[in-house]
């Protein structure tokens, strides 16, 4: 009885960060994005545009749900849910830290540990291409059937370098579950090298790494590679005809692949939940850093320049330093550490897809394609074989 | 626990199955193919067998089945038309079906031994590993012979697809 009244606490807890998380992380790129770009983004709904998640949930929720007469209805329905639920269900594999004591009741900081885990993440991403192709198809519209096609295709070709290059770390861990991979990556080379899949001898995965997160974005969709909403060509390609709700439906699916992407290259990786130096001295960087914030707001705060808005900055600094208190009690570390860590690294490579959207420009549908079967693949599978090698000889 | 999943899910997959026939339209009949892939994985894993439910969901519910998907969505095959029945069919099909349906039935009754019923979560063959250590020793020979006659297929394929270069 016990477990299942955790598991649905975890799932709620989990459930309700991930939701927030989605929502914010629009408000984070965009604002990225805008200071890229010398801008300053969401600036109206709030103080620095931070309820702006809020109003766009609204403005969401309340524009009519147009449903087109000329679509094949049952499809059209069909492909947002599809979208989404699939999106969402991956998370729930994710481990984000060790077996933690909750009141004399020991848990983990994971929802479920499968122990095929990462199977059941290929799975799902082979799968989560239908939400797409057929929203696609069912619009009855060439624009959307064209992204739909162009999508179908792009996530086929990326799927293979994809798959093979999350082979190699696995040969390293020896494990498919999860919590075995990030626990394969525990300890540190002369006392401060982590010993990270990206780091591990016999053959260090950084060149996998590169191609995970490549072939990454394009599993995604997101700049540069997508082809399946090039604006300037397919005016929103494959969800051009959804609106309202089925629309968030799909975007709120993007961000969330994003996340869990992230998440995955995290655990496979970066060490997941293992901190980038040695516990006793990487327990006091993160009180350290959310103290350095408190007190760059509480400067900022001082400096004001918007005359109007005098409270924002000091009341941020308040909150750091609440944070930097509790992540500096020793209590509570066995939970916030490893929370902190992994997000730490979900949020830089988070920042990276972002940094990047920003960056580079979107490739031709040809280079693409070419892209990944000429170059990709074959990376991909000499680092498979390097790897294997490497692993049998030593 | 176990029996109730089962039983949704068999019916999930008859239905599914009986969709796939009778459905007119291409992609609701490849749709009700996923399903009925979907399902069958949902029995693997009630069996223990969580790498087959894996596999069958990545390469039959992913790949395959995206490819069907992609190439009814390229050609665009509309709602297929019913044809006018022949006199033969209309008279002799439902007949002739029951009686090739229970003489298939009475063949397969007479090879197969008798079976045992199947406890749920019994079975510990279906692991990675175990699957990895039968396929590379006790059955090497046709796991390699297998390998070469998918790349032979790849080079056929590759082969037929090229554009003549003159």
């Amino acid at each position: 009885m016990n477990f299942y009244i955790v598991s649905l606490i975890k799932i709620a807890l989990v459930f309700a960060i991930f939701m927030t998380t989605l929502a914010y992380l629009q408000w984070v790129e965009r604002k990225v994005l805008a200071h890229i770009q010398s801008r300053t983004g969401p600036l109206r709904v709030g103080p620095h545009g931070l309820m702006q998640p809020l109003a766009d949930v609204f403005k969401l929720l309340t524009k009519e749900d147009l449903l087109p007469p000329y679509v094949s209805r049952f499809f059209y329905l069909l492909a947002p849910f599809i979208a989404v639920s699939l999106a969402l269900i991956a998370i729930s594999i994710i481990p984000f830290g060790p077996e933690i004591d909750v009141f004399g009741y020991r848990t983990y900081m994971q929802i479920s540990d499968v122990n095929v885990g990462i199977l059941f993440i290929l799975a799902i991403a082979a799968v989560s291409v239908y939400g797409v192709a057929l929203a696609g198809w069912s619009s009855n519209n060439k624009y959307s059937l064209l992204g739909g096609l162009r999508s179908s295709a792009q996530m086929i070709s990326y799927e293979l370098p994809f798959t093979l290059v999350i082979v190699s770390p696995l040969l390293l861990a020896n494990h498919l579950s999860l919590r075995s991979i990030v626990d394969s990556q525990a300890g540190y080379y002369l006392g401060f090298i982590p010993r990270w899949s990206i780091f591990q001898i016999p053959f260090p995965q950084i060149f996998a790494f590169i191609i995970f997160m490549i072939a990454g974005f394009a599993e995604t969709n997101r700049v540069p590679f997508d082809l399946p909403e090039a604006e300037n060509e397919l005016v929103a390609g494959f969800h051009t005809e959804y609106s309202s709700m089925k629309f968030a439906c799909f975007f709120m699916a993007e961000y969330a692949n994003m996340v869990t992407i992230t998440c995955i290259a995290t655990t496979l990786f970066l060490g997941g939940w293992h901190p980038l130096f040695p516990a006793p001295y990487s327990n006091w960087i993160a009180p350290l850093v959310f103290f350095v914030a408190a007190i760059l707001c509480f400067i900022a705060g001082v400096q004001n320049v918007r005359k109007r808005d005098r409270y924002t900055f000091p009341v941020f600094g308040i909150a750091f330093l609440i944070l930097a208190a509790i992540f500096a009690v020793p209590l509570f570390w066995q939970v916030t550490m490893p929370i902190f860590w992994f997000c730490a690294k979900v949020g830089f490579l988070l920042f990276t897809y972002i940094w990047v959207r920003g960056t580079l420009p979107r490739f031709r549908y040809d280079q693409l394609m070419k892209f990944a079967w000429t170059f990709l693949f074959p990376c991909a599978l000499i680092n498979l074989l390097l790897t294997a090698l490497f692993v049998a000889v030593f | 626990m176990d029996t109730v999943l089962f039983i949704i899910f068999a019916v999930v997959a008859i239905v599914c199955a009986f969709n796939l026939v009778l459905q007119k339209h291409p992609i609701s009949s490849a749709l009700s193919l996923i399903g009925v892939m979907g399902s069958l994985a949902v029995l693997y894993l009630l069996l223990g067998a969580e790498f087959i439910a894996m596999a069958q969901m990545i390469v039959y519910g992913g790949a395959v089945m995206v490819l069907f998907v992609f190439v009814i969505m390229l050609l665009n095959a509309g709602s297929e038309k019913a044809s006018s029945k022949s006199w033969f069919a209309q008279l002799a099909g439902l007949p002739l079906l029951c009686a090739f349906v229970a003489v298939l039935g009475f063949f397969v009754r007479a090879a197969m031994p008798v079976l045992r019923g199947v406890r749920f979560g019994t079975w510990v063959g279906g692991t990675a590993e175990r699957i990895g250590q039968v396929l590379f020793t006790q059955y090497l020979l046709p796991f390699e012979v297998i390998s070469i006659l998918i790349l032979i297929a790849i080079l056929g394929a590759v082969v037929l697809a090229r554009k003549e270069i003159d």
